[in-house]
């Protein structure tokens, strides 16, 4: 067994650290595949960042490059084939990407932690729970396994797994779905990060379930006091629980805002058009209005908006220029803090 | 053809379920005729009694013991009318899915009925049972394994027609196809092309064709959309209703979406481990939900709007669904309830309009199985 970080280097008590910008900052990534069918551009310039005890939430289809820029951050991406030509990742104002593989392990699981969409396939169907929760604090922490397995079971008692002591040598196919999501929430806390990158974590999960998990995530964050970046596709689930969203389309932001904000009067077309498209529990509408088209192929994006052969409003210049993401602002010009949409015609879509 | 009628009292507590009118067919073309018998929009056409599915847990390799049952589907009772929508919602486990089996015939009920415009399905085989099966045909969740990789789009669709080839005389194939395609939205000339070519919402309409080929009068959906994206599940949904009117089809819905099925549904059943928990219209369900499993079930449901979240009351469930094998006694709901007494352990609750809401004129005026069932609004902010 490798003990990653035996060293006395046991990183410093959080707020201490004299960097005071956010959390992590992502700055003009870019990540692209090279493919026998040629270079998919999955990520094309993503800016965002989170501070300590905040949720942002990354809203967009597949393959809008929402889990290629979470996997970037974590440093799991598949290289090749995938490579990063451009951009930077700050943690605590320090580039990741510049750092040694070595520096890296130290950062991932410690300070910035993962939960992944499928729990089953997630975990080891060979080894117990207790085992592979205990893996974190062994390899990490160098813990004897004896330490290890008292520390997973004060972990899946945190993330309220009934009979923790009892179950602590179950394998993962003992669970159902809902408590294998709590055991992945509490491996990604085991040594209480500064940031969890959740992808999709209750897309899996029934209502009922999602509703538990949800609840109890955003429970140990303030806890915790941790930043988090909830990746999804589902609009409910961000609107419960999101301080700030970024609306993802073909690798790029097109829209960025405060939940309230973006919900009550969205400024970019795409957001607008998923907003009208997903059917209300407490109204029964007539026919969904529906966003037409494909979401297009990374390999081929269309030249100018990578929107514009679905969107309503395309002009001449959606098919020419990119539009940047601009600064979204009252009618009158004061500046709404936080918002920017990716639009030539923003102003046309908030202010109708 | 002697028409029999058949009451039990079970069924007069019972609204939601009308009076199954039996054909008595004695030889197959008798049958097969009353199959083919139109139906008016809005008579029942569909009929399901009591419907059971255990599926036996064994032991042992060589001489195989019955140690117990998976009681996925353990006594519903529903009826779908000519032209609606039926919704099934439940959690994962509840036996959805084994219901869609079940009514497609490929699974055979443990017991009960169902009748297809008077005839049992369950007791059908031969000419009479391939031509129930004509009528009835099937969506599936995956577009992406429900479509055999090796076979070209035109040959997924056409399959249809080598199993029934008197819907569509052979020459005329290659047309009926293009002609479904160009139906479901898509480019006729792709009939060559494999299904991988395609992207999920296409493949998906890829499927919904195939179940159109042989003009069925049903169509059961089991989660149609739930592999799709957002802005592509409204596009397909869209055209699940554009058929249902063209084609004058009854859908079955099964989803563990709540709000698509409120979208699409006239009417909505509440599935729990096995049994229907509530049942009624769409606004009795979604406005007036009288059955906490209900009432839970949709305070759950994310809003996309976050000034709602604030205003909403939010019932939480305790721990998981119990295992279908070994069900709680009374009402299976009661392990994870918060208003559970002595009595819900002891007596099974009925699936009818409770007492209290008997004769009152009331949307909460429905069948909901629960003892202490009681009006309670979880969609609307307070």
């Amino acid at each position: 067994m490798t003990i990653i970080d035996e060293t006395a280097d046991i990183p410093a008590p959080r707020g201490s650290e004299d960097h005071t910008g956010p959390l992590l900052e992502v700055r003009d990534l870019h990540v692209e595949f090279h493919t026998r069918d040629g270079v998919a551009k999955a990520v094309n310039g993503v800016n965002y960042s989170v501070d300590a005890g905040e949720t942002l939430a990354v809203l967009g289809e597949s393959g809008s490059g929402k889990s290629v820029t979470a996997q970037a951050v974590m440093g799991i991406l598949d290289m090749p084939p995938g490579r990063i030509p451009k951009g930077e990742i700050l943690f605590r104002g320090q580039d990741m990407l510049k750092m040694s593989g070595e520096e890296r392990r130290k950062i991932r699981g410690r300070r910035i932690a993962m939960i992944f969409q499928d729990a089953l396939s997630s975990l080891n169907p060979v080894l117990s729970v207790g085992y592979q929760l205990g893996e974190m604090f062994r390899v990490h922490e160098g813990l004897s396994k004896k330490e290890a397995k008292a520390k997973a079971i004060e972990m899946m008692d945190r993330v309220k797994i009934p009979a923790a002591a009892a179950r602590v040598n179950d394998y993962p196919h003992q669970f159902s779905g809902g408590m294998r999501q709590r055991i992945m929430i509490a491996m990604a806390l085991a040594l209480e990060p500064d940031l969890i990158i959740a992808d999709e974590p209750t897309t899996a999960l029934d209502v009922t379930v999602q509703a538990q998990v949800m609840d109890l995530l955003a429970e140990l964050q303030r806890e915790y006091h941790m930043g988090l970046i909830l990746i999804t596709h589902d609009l409910g689930v961000v609107a419960d629980v999101a301080d700030k969203i970024a609306v993802m389309y073909a690798g790029r932001i097109v829209e960025r805002a405060p939940v309230h904000e973006l919900y009550k009067r969205p400024a970019h077309p795409y957001t607008k058009g998923l907003l009208d498209s997903i059917p209300r529990l407490d109204q029964k509408g007539q026919e969904l209005y529906a966003i037409k088209g494909l979401p297009p192929n990374l390999t081929r994006i269309p030249s100018g908006c990578a929107f514009n052969p679905r969107c309503p409003q395309a002009q001449d210049i959606c098919r020419t220029d990119i539009p940047p993401l601009h600064g979204v602002t009252e009618q009158d010009g004061t500046e709404l803090p936080g918002r920017a949409s990716a639009c030539h015609f923003w102003k046309e879509t908030i202010h109708g | 053809m002697a028409e029999l009628s058949k009451t039990d009292g079970q069924d007069e507590a019972m609204p939601n379920v009308s009076e199954v009118e039996v054909v008595d067919a004695h030889t197959e073309a008798e049958a097969v005729a009353a199959i083919e018998a139109p139906v008016e929009r809005g008579e029942p056409i569909l009929q399901v009694r009591d419907l059971v599915k255990h599926f036996p847990l064994t032991q042992g390799i060589l001489f195989k013991k019955k140690i117990g049952a998976v009681k996925a589907v353990d006594g519903i009772s529903f009826d779908l009318y000519q032209g609606e929508t039926l919704g099934i919602v439940g959690e994962s486990g509840c036996g959805k899915s084994t219901v869609a089996k079940l009514l497609m015939n490929l699974e055979r009920a443990t017991a009960g009925e169902i009748f297809y415009k008077g005839q049992d399905v369950t007791r059908l085989s031969g000419r009479a049972l391939k031509a129930v099966r004509r009528n009835i045909q099937m969506v599936f969740q995956d577009p992406y394994t429900s479509l055999n990789p090796r076979m070209t789009v035109g040959d997924i669709i056409g399959e249809p027609f080598d199993i029934h080839p008197e819907v569509a005389p052979k020459g005329d194939r290659r047309r009926r196809v293009q002609e479904l395609l160009d139906v479901v939205g898509l480019n006729p000339e792709y009939i060559n092309r494999y299904p991988h070519q395609f992207s999920g919402g296409q493949r998906q309409r890829i499927g919904i064709a195939r179940g159109l080929a042989l003009n069925p009068e049903i169509i059961i959906c089991d989660e149609p959309v739930s592999a799709l994206d957002v802005s592509v599940q409204a596009q397909v949904i869209n055209l699940m209703e554009r058929l249902q009117d063209e084609f004058n089809l009854s859908y079955v819905f099964i989803a563990h979406d709540l709000s698509i099925v409120r979208h699409i549904s006239d009417r909505v059943g509440v599935m729990y481990l096995g049994k229907m928990a509530e049942i009624g219209t769409d606004t009795q369900i979604y406005d007036h939900p009288t059955h906490p499993y209900t009432q839970a079930l949709l305070s759950a449901v994310p809003v996309p709007d976050p000034e709602a979240r604030e205003g909403r009351e939010r019932i939480i469930l305790t721990g998981d669904v119990p295992s279908p094998a070994d069900p709680p006694s009374g009402c299976r709901f009661r392990t994870r309830c918060w208003k559970a007494q002595d009595k819900c352990a002891e007596e099974v609750p009925l699936l009818a309009v409770p007492e209290r809401f008997q004769g009152v004129d009331s949307p909460a005026a429905h069948e909901s199985a629960c003892h202490f069932a009681e009006e309670k609004d979880v969609v609307h902010a307070a």
